[in-house]
Formats: structure tokens, C-alpha cells, sequence
């Protein structure tokens, strides 16, 4: 009689180690390869997108801060956007260079805690981690310095941001761009390097580039697979168009590249900032015409910015209120695991988690 | 077989107790002897043993509580934060507080387990575990039992774990843990066959399986003579231990704790004492049989430079923990058969032959032995490498290739058919 084997059913989450919050996988596996992968969301659903119908236009700010909750500034940058556009304001530039700062600043801070969790699912114990938690704070002083918050800023406000940097801040991002570089080199020379991890990662979960363009996937994701698509550079917005960056480009679009974008990624931020320093006038960071209750007139509008985990929009619809007639996200978190079926299947049981850690992803967009 | 009376720790405690005037008691035991009553003298030779046994248990307690401290302490170092500080001086009550707490969680057994099998899974990983401490030589004339088969003993009841990890899993009726079964029982067999045969040459040289005896063969630790064994036993002790890289049969972050998943209170600190337990007796096996025992130089007494040498493994151990990812569960397998396996063979073979050479080596004929053996070791070693690592060196010659480009033209057009 021959040996019979079944496959096996397996609830992965919501709580599980490295599910990276509420996420639930419903897995079929055949002995330790993947064959199956049926994603559930909904686990963090708060009804963000209803919620903003029902706040002005300002208020909806500390909503957006509550999406991607790492990285909440660029969340705050992407709604104002959509709200100038759709209100026709004009921000001053001293306000632009701030928020680009602070955009900034979050996408490394993005990147960091991508890239320890990343390790962390690799089985790295927590030494990545606990590495880019360090400087990922030294971030988090600078926002609490800028705006008084740390992780749910609500800086930006339409025209600007509510408040200029302190005096103090100005030498903390100094001292902080001086030292990153040297960070970053250290997790090149831990990580990167290292037999196990290249082991683990080349040539796990590799998508090819057309299948990623059909299923809008964006972001570092994209990037690593050798399409040149960064929406600061394609679609200029803020002042993009005046700093220059590197956009750094993978080939092989499997873990290893999506990490090397990531972490190159960093580099380019820090360049950015510089530029952005150097650039900065002093001046108001928000214009006195701004009434306080924004009242647009009918229309639609939609910005797409580059965020740490790729395009993030806000279309919003106006019907001459003081509130969001609709208020849709575009969740770069949420299209992105679109392809997570195919990037699992034929993988093995200890691969799921890595793939799922290099995609990047964070509950509190995918649910909204 | 060898006098009881070798034992230091055995002939006080039975000298103490018994009045019978033995030869060999002549000027030992505590109170000049005798101190059970006549009729009872039959009783010394159990009670020494029993006295023996709990002192001995009680160390290993008392060394795994010290080492939960110790692990958490150098992680906490190794991750730029203090550790535990907060219970006792530097911290060293926590594991105190935390084996209290253990106690008094509540017991919870599933509902669909073995009942059966998953209250004995613990018991049997523990056994095995303190087994090994029976034949551990801890300094000169410290042990409990010096048996001219020490290390087939340590060998057999320190595969005996798989079977506990087998029931604990399969008993609990939990998926996750049935995958760590599968990954553990995998392992621990693959790499049960390099760690036995990383032995013989230490087997040839010391022509002994006592521990004692082959601490005494050591005129310098056998590390250095047999450079290859002691890598070969040191990685497939780790995974023996299931330590990082090779902890894929309870990897947190794929399989929550694999077979412990569903343990609670004190059935799970019986896994966690017998894990640190078994990682303290691997290192003290290390110790004797590759670093030279309890060999040092006076007036430091000989226990000292034991537990010296194995808290240095110790920490090797801890510090590989906290810098390695974790290894897939084919790579281990790969790494067993393709590359552990036939460097034990290499080492069988050039051990053999030294062994032919100099049948009984002499201090200066071991340091020949050394020097050929090294140069065996690294010439394989970088062969190993070489043949077994090409993907490595793909990577990381192609960190360009596969890697990252810096792109800054202005507007190249999108890959017409995605792509590159």
C-alpha cells in the first residue's frame, strides 16, 4: 500500500508572532511547501474612510496619522496634498521644506523598522531589530522637538505645517544626519553580508516586474524588480523637482533586493534632507489666508505621493462642505499584498513570513 | 572498573557516614566519620548516593537559574540594552521571580491532547537532560560516576530528547507543533550521525570513553589537536540543542514555540529547564572532552577552571544566538549530509592515520598531530566553502547584479514589456 499524505489547513493569525498586527492567513500546506494561501483582512477596520465624512477638512489630519502608523507624516503630507489641490491653496515654501523634511525623516524611520522586522522574521533575535529601533528613535526625538508627537504627528496642516521648527531642532537633525550614514553602514556590514541571510533570501518570492505593473503594485516593491517608477520623480510634487536623488533600482526582485532598496533607499533620504536644509528660507510655514474652516468648492481630487511602502492618495470628493462629501484611500499596504497568493505558493513554510516581512506592509492601512 | 573512591565528593560523604573503618577512609570524612549508628552501616552506600544526587540536582537548578540571568544579561549587552536589573543585585533574582511566576500560572491542557503523553513529554525531556551531569567530571575527583562508557551514555541519553519533543508534540494535538516535530525529528537524527562520529577521534587519541580518562589523555585540549571534530561537534551540538541558526523546531517567529505552543505553568518550565539544563551539559561535555577538562594551572583549584571554561562556551553559544538569523530547514539538512558529514569522514580518516602513526602519542607527537590536523581542517574547510558556497558568492560579488543600480537619469521610459 502506498503511503497517503494529505494537505494540511493552518490558521496563520491574527495573533501570531510575525503576522506584523491582526493579519490572517488561512494556509494549506503539503508537508512544509505552501500550496495555498487565502488572505483575511479586517481584523483593524475603524471605518477611517466613513469617519472623515463627518470631520472638517483639518480635523481628518489625525485620521490619516492613524492609517500607516509608521509612518504617519507621509500620511499627513499625501491628505494635505489632495486638500490644496481640491481647495486651491498655495502652500509657502518655508511650510514645503518642512513637510519634505519631515517626509523624509519618516521614510527612513519607515525603512528601519521595515528592515528590523524584516530580520526578525528571519529569525535574527531581535539584535536587528533592537539596532534600528535605536536610531528609529533618534527620529522620533526629532518629530517630538518639530511638532510635540512622535509617532501620531498630525504636522501638516493645508498651506503648510501648524508650527515652525524650533530652534533646537535644527542641530538635533545635524547631529543626526552625521551619524546615520555610519548606522547604515553598520546593518550593511551585519546584514548584508551575511551567508545566512543571502541564503535565505536570494531568489526567495521573486515576482516579475510585468506581473507587479498589472497588479499596481508600488513602492520599493516595484522598485526592486528594476522598474523605475517613483512618483517624485514622475509626478514631481512639493519641491521634488528641486532636491536630486538617486532612485535605486534591484533586478532581482526577490527578498534580497526588496532589503538592498530599503536600505539604499536610507541613504537617499539622508541626501535629501540635506539638500532640503540647504535650500530652506526663513519665512511663515503657513499662509494668514487659510480660513480655519476649509470650505472647497465642488470638485474631486486625487494626489498620489511616493510613501515609505509606496503610492499613497487620498481621492477626495467636495460638495461645497465643511467636510469630505468622500474620502477614498488609495492604501499602498493593501494593493501591495495583492500578489502575496503568488509570491507564497511553491515557497516553504519558514520563507512565508520573510516574504511576508519584505513586502512591507502595516494592518492599520490595509483595514483602515 | 573504576574505585568509587577516585571521587573526592563520594569518599567524604561516605566516609562521613560510615563507621565501618575502610581502608580508604583512613584521615577522610567530615567529624571523623561514623556518623551512622551501628546496625545501620548498610545505609551509607544509598544515602551517599542520594546525598550525592540532590546536591548535584540542585547545582544544575541553581546553574540554569544563574544562566536564564546570564543569557538575558549578555543578550542585553550583545543588543545595546542593560537586561534584567531591576530584582536583586544586577538582576540576579529575576529568574527567581520568574520560576515563581511559572509556578503559578495555571496549568491549562487542551482539550483535544493526549492527556497522557502531554504530562510526560516534559518529564521525559528533563530526564535525559540531568542524566548526562552523572558522568560530567566538574573538577579533578569531582564527579558522581566515572563509567568506562561516559560518552556512548551522554550520546544515547542526549538523543533521547527527540522522543520527548516527538510526544510533546504529537500529544498536544496542536498543528504547529506537529511541524516542529517533523522539523526536530529531522534534524535531531541528521545531525546526531556527525556529532557521534566527531567523537572517534577523540576516542583514538584518549583509547578511553570515560570522561575522566580522556581529560587525563589531554596534555593539551584535544581543540587543538583535533581542530575539526571540535568545529563539527560544536555546530551539531547547537543544533542538537536547537540554538540558533538551527532553532527551526520551536522558530518563534514561523511556528509560534513549535511543541511548547500549548505548555503552560510548570510543564513549560520544565521544557525551558531542561532545555537550559541541556545547554549547560553540552558545554560541560565541550569542556571536557575538547577543552581540556579541569586542567589549568594552580593554586586556582580545578572546578574553577571547569565552570571558567564552560561559561566561555556558554557565551559563544549566547552570542551566536544573538547574531545569526535562522537557517532554513532544508539548508540544515544540506549543511548536515553535504558538508558536516564528510568532514567527520576527513576526520575519521587523517585521525586514523596520525593515530597509526603514533599509536600512543606522546606530548610532542600530539603537537605533530596538531599541526597536520589544522592544516587538514582549514584546506577543507575553505574547500567546503568554496564548493558548497558558490550561491554565496553570487550575491555577493552580484550585490550589483542582483542588487541595487542607482538610477538618476531624468525620465527613462517604464520597460515597455515590464522587465528590464
Amino acid at each position: 500500500m502506498p503511503l497517503t499524505t494529505q494537505p494540511i489547513t493552518i490558521n496563520v493569525g491574527p495573533q501570531h508572532p510575525s503576522t506584523h498586527g491582526v493579519f490572517r492567513m488561512r494556509v494549506t500546506f503539503d508537508g512544509e511547501e505552501v500550496i495555498d494561501v487565502e488572505p483575511i483582512f479586517g481584523y483593524l477596520h475603524r471605518g477611517s474612510e466613513k469617519l472623515a465624512e463627518s470631520r472638517t477638512y483639518t480635523q481628518v489630519v489625525t485620521l490619516t496619522d492613524r492609517l500607516d502608523y509608521v509612518a504617519s507624516m507621509t500620511n499627513n503630507m499625501s491628505y494635505i496634498l489632495s486638500v490644496e489641490q481640491l481647495a486651491g491653496i498655495e502652500p509657502t515654501p518655508r511650510g514645503v521644506w518642512l513637510r519634505m523634511i519631515a517626509a523624509e525623516l519618516q521614510r527612513i524611520a519607515s525603512h528601519l523598522v521595515a528592515t528590523g522586522f524584516f530580520l526578525q522574521d528571519l529569525g535574527a533575535l531581535g539584535t536587528p531589530l533592537i539596532f534600528t529601533m535605536r536610531e528609529r528613535e533618534q527620529i522620533l526625538e526629532l518629530f517630538e522637538r518639530l511638532c510635540g508627537a512622535r509617532i501620531t504627528n498630525s504636522y501638516m496642516r493645508p498651506g503648510g505645517v501648524f508650527m515652525d521648527a524650533p530652534d533646537d531642532f535644527w542641530p538635533a537633525l545635524d547631529r543626526f544626519l552625521s551619524d546615520m550614514p555610519h548606522h547604515v553602514d553598520e546593518y550593511e556590514g551585519l546584514i548584508s553580508g551575511n551567508e545566512i541571510v543571502a541564503a535565505r533570501c536570494d531568489g526567495v518570492a521573486v515576482v516579475d516586474s510585468q506581473t507587479l505593473i498589472d497588479a499596481s503594485v508600488t513602492g520599493p516593491m516595484l522598485r526592486a524588480s528594476g522598474v523605475d517608477w517613483d512618483l517624485r520623480h514622475r509626478q514631481p510634487y512639493e519641491y521634488y523637482n528641486r532636491v536630486k536623488f538617486n532612485r535605486p533600482l534591484a533586478t532581482a526582485s526577490d527578498n534580497y533586493a526588496r532589503y538592498m532598496v530599503r536600505i539604499h533607499e536610507i541613504r537617499e533620504s539622508l541626501g535629501i534632507i540635506r539638500q532640503c536644509i540647504e535650500q530652506i528660507e526663513p519665512g511663515p510655514v503657513r499662509p494668514e489666508t487659510v480660513p480655519a474652516l476649509i470650505r472647497p468648492p465642488v470638485g474631486d481630487s486625487y494626489v498620489g505621493t511616493e510613501c515609505p511602502k509606496g503610492e499613497l492618495g487620498f481621492y477626495l470628493v467636495s460638495d461645497g462642505g465643511v467636510a469630505p462629501y468622500r474620502c477614498k484611500v488609495r492604501a499602498p499596504s493593501f494593493i501591495n499584498l495583492t500578489l502575496l497568493r503568488e509570491m507564497l505558493i511553491g515557497d516553504k513554510l519558514a520563507d512565508m513570513f520573510v516574504t511576508f516581512g519584505s513586502i512591507d506592509i502595516n494592518m492599520g492601512e490595509v483595514d483602515r | 572498573m573504576p574505585d568509587p573512591f577516585d571521587s573526592i565528593l563520594y569518599r567524604y560523604v561516605y566516609c562521613t557516614l560510615s563507621s565501618t573503618g575502610d581502608a580508604e577512609c583512613a584521615g577522610h570524612g567530615l567529624f571523623g566519620g561514623g556518623l551512622l549508628p551501628g546496625g545501620l552501616e548498610w545505609l551509607a552506600f544509598p544515602l551517599t548516593a542520594a546525598i550525592i544526587v540532590a546536591a548535584l540536582i540542585n547545582g544544575i537548578l541553581g546553574g540554569v537559574l544563574m544562566m536564564i540571568w546570564g543569557e538575558r544579561r549578555l543578550l542585553g549587552r550583545f543588543q545595546g540594552r542593560t537586561g534584567p536589573n531591576r530584582w536583586g543585585p544586577f538582576g540576579l533574582l529575576t529568574p527567581i521571580a520568574d520560576a515563581v511566576k511559572t509556578m503559578f500560572k495555571e496549568d491549562v491542557v487542551p482539550t483535544v491532547s493526549d492527556r497522557l503523553v502531554f504530562t510526560l513529554a516534559p518529564i521525559m525531556m528533563l530526564a535525559p537532560a540531568l542524566l548526562i551531569y552523572a558522568v560530567l567530571p566538574i573538577g579533578a575527583g569531582t564527579w558522581l560516576a566515572d563509567i568506562n562508557v561516559a560518552l556512548l551514555l551522554i550520546i544515547a541519553v542526549g538523543g533521547a530528547n527527540v522522543l520527548a519533543i516527538l510526544a510533546a508534540s504529537l500529544g498536544s494535538g496542536n498543528r504547529y507543533a506537529m511541524f516542529s516535530a517533523m522539523r526536530a525529528v529531522a534534524m535531531l537524527i541528521s545531525y546526531e550521525i556527525p556529532l557521534v562520529i566527531s567523537l572517534i577521534g577523540v576516542l583514538m587519541l584518549s583509547g578511553s570513553l570515560s570522561l575522566v580518562a580522556i581529560v587525563d589523555a589531554q596534555t593539551i585540549p584535544f581543540f587543538i589537536v583535533q581542530p575539526l571534530g571540535f568545529f563539527v561537534f560544536l555546530v551539531a551540538s547547537m543544533a542538537e540543542l536547537n540554538r540558533t541558526p538551527f532553532d527551526v523546531a520551536e522558530a518563534e517567529s514561523e511556528i509560534v514555540a513549535g511543541y511548547m505552543t500549548d505548555y503552560s505553568s510548570m510543564k513549560f518550565g520544565l521544557f525551558f529547564l531542561s532545555e537550559f539544563a541541556a545547554t549547560i551539559a553540552t558545554s560541560g561535555v565541550i569542556t571536557a572532552v575538547f577543552l581540556g577538562g579541569w586542567h589549568g594551572f594552580d593554586p586556582i583549584p580545578s572546578q574553577f577552571w571547569f565552570v571558567a571554561k564552560m561559561v566561555a562556551v556558554l557565551t559563544v553559544i549566547v552570542w551566536i544566538r544573538a547574531s545569526w538569523p535562522r537557517l532554513r530547514i532544508d539548508q540544515i539538512m544540506n549543511f548536515a549530509w553535504k558538508a558536516l558529514f564528510e568532514l567527520t569522514l576527513i576526520n575519521l580518516v587523517v585521525s586514523g592515520l596520525l593515530v597509526l602513526a603514533w599509536p600512543s602519542p606522546s606530548t610532542a607527537e600530539l603537537w605533530y598531530m596538531a599541526g597536520i590536523n589544522w592544516v587538514v581542517f582549514l584546506v577543507s574547510i575553505y574547500i567546503f566553502g568554496r564548493v558548497l558556497g558558490p550561491k554565496h558568492d553570487s550575491v555577493r560579488a552580484g550585490n550589483i547584479q542582483s542588487g541595487v543600480v542607482l538610477s538618476d537619469s531624468d525620465a527613462p521610459a517604464i520597460p515597455a514589456g515590464g522587465g528590464d
